[in-house]
């Protein structure tokens, strides 16, 4: 069964992510400190709440150096794809700068983008078995402006179009949330797994 | 595009699903973690559970119940019902709820919505506010599952609430709630005006003439029903159908499927 450390930034929503990677057959355990991923398999940075906030806690607890030292497979959610990149325009913290770019506010309106909307995404593994289209289930206000756009591999539509999933090696991010998206959700979160142990799959 | 939400909403009292009119002469209508799973299936896009006596009662929704439907179902659950504190809140997070719903409390402390979305952000903190039509024409807020009138006009409250950091307005209209006569569209259309943030239309659901009603008068980003889906007057799927034919964007059936 493949070790899925989720960590605690103490403002996201982890039982959803919990619930869903029970569901799918992996064995998810919430971490607060580094020490935790030493037995992890693959790591996820949940989050809901802000970028600062969770930048304040990670760095506090250690977990940043610890995850920017990570090479393993890294699934970021939400403001956990956002922690991914330089700085956000929400708050003044750097983030964790693992991807080069500005988390930017999304155009369009309402605001937050909240609710079901189509994700199209071009050939990766994270979308195996997933129609290009499909909606999955958005909240958040901000998203990620990749430096190199080559590491966008889906985006959604909101005002205009904004990137939704990332890939550099092997971490990755979406910023919408798999984990309350269903059935295609749920196969997405198993794809990520699933490239965990067969990482040849990924290019 | 983003797709327009169908919310079923779980009124529950003592753990048992109820459904009353204009707020009041309840009847049972099931066990919540089977209709939650039930909805789910049927393409619910989010479910609304709402502890309707816990303020009343002055006690906190029941975790217990909430931690088995957020188990259970893989779309995203809205929580209202007692939510008083940061901590209350952090209580219902951590029994699996994404959103948490703040009514009484909010109005009796506006500040909670500030402190709510700074230690959880926006978008988890539901302003939901039970508007009646008032003697001036206007609406007034109350709170107390509809037992107590406020001073609040609903319009400027919800400006405030958003203004504070409430990430989404559930709007329910007291006068229609329960009558199956339609939603009060004009309500929804005056505090969309006022506000930028998704609102949730609710109270008045009898057919899915209603919903585009609401979605194309009332401007409304997602609807909720609760009797006509209790009654199995139509499941969610049929909803959806129908809406989609009325040229309502709704998200259909997915085409992948798990396990």
């Amino acid at each position: 069964m493949t070790n899925v450390a989720i960590i605690d930034h103490g403002a996201g929503n982890l039982v959803s992510v919990t619930n869903a990677l029970t569901a799918i057959g992996a064995a998810p355990r919430v971490i607060t400190s580094p020490a935790g991923l030493a037995t992890a398999d693959a790591v996820v940075l949940p989050g809901v709440g802000a970028t600062g906030a969770a930048m304040d806690r990670l760095n506090e607890t250690g977990m940043a150096d610890a995850v920017t030292a990570w090479e393993g497979p890294l699934l970021g959610i939400c403001v956990g794809l956002q922690l991914l990149f330089d700085r956000s325009d929400e708050d003044a913290q750097p983030c964790l700068g693992l991807m080069a770019g500005t988390v930017r506010q999304v155009t369009g309106q309402p605001l937050p983008h909240m609710g079901w909307n189509d994700v199209n995404h071009r050939r990766d593994p994270l979308f195996d078995g997933i129609p290009s289209g499909e909606p999955f289930y958005f909240v958040h206000s901000y998203a990620p402006a990749p430096l190199d756009e080559d590491q966008t591999i889906a985006t959604a539509h909101h005002g205009s179009p904004f990137t939704a999933a990332v890939r550099s090696r092997n971490r990755v991010g979406v910023q919408f949330h798999p984990e309350r998206s269903g059935a295609a959700g749920f196969r997405l979160l198993s794809n990520f797994v699933a490239n965990v142990t067969e990482p040849s799959r990924v290019a | 595009m983003l797709r327009k939400r169908i919310i079923p909403c779980l009124d529950v009292a003592d753990g048992r699903v109820v459904k009353g009119i204009q707020f009041s002469d309840l009847t049972d209508a099931g066990d919540p973690v089977e209709l939650a799973a039930r909805y789910a299936d049927e393409g619910a896009d989010e479910i609304c559970f709402l502890d309707i006596t816990a303020t009343h009662e002055h006690r906190p929704a029941l975790l217990d119940v909430v931690q088995r439907t957020a188990a259970t179902v893989s779309i995203p659950l809205t929580v209202g019902g007692g939510v008083r504190s940061v901590a209350d809140m952090r209580a219902v997070l951590r029994a699996g709820a994404d959103k948490v719903a703040i009514n009484s409390a909010a109005v009796a402390r506006p500040t909670l919505l500030n402190e709510c979305a700074a230690a959880f952000g926006s978008q988890c903190v539901v302003l939901a506010i039970d508007a009646k039509v008032n003697t001036n024409g206007a609406w007034s807020v109350w709170t107390h599952g509809g037992r107590q009138m406020s001073d609040l006009d609903a319009i400027s409250w919800a400006t405030e609430g958003a203004a504070r950091g409430a990430g989404e307005i559930l709007l329910t209209s007291m006068d229609q709630d329960g009558t199956k006569s339609g939603y009060d569209t004009a309500l929804l259309a005056a505090v969309r005006q006022a506000t930028s943030v998704p609102i949730v239309a609710s109270g008045g659901a009898g057919s899915t003439d209603d919903m585009v009603a609401a979605f194309d008068y009332g401007k409304a980003d997602a609807v909720l029903a609760a009797s006509i889906f209790h009654h199995r007057t139509h499941t969610v799927t049929d909803v959806k159908a129908q809406l989609a034919t009325a040229g309502i964007d709704v998200r259909q059936e997915s085409k992948v499927t798990w396990p």
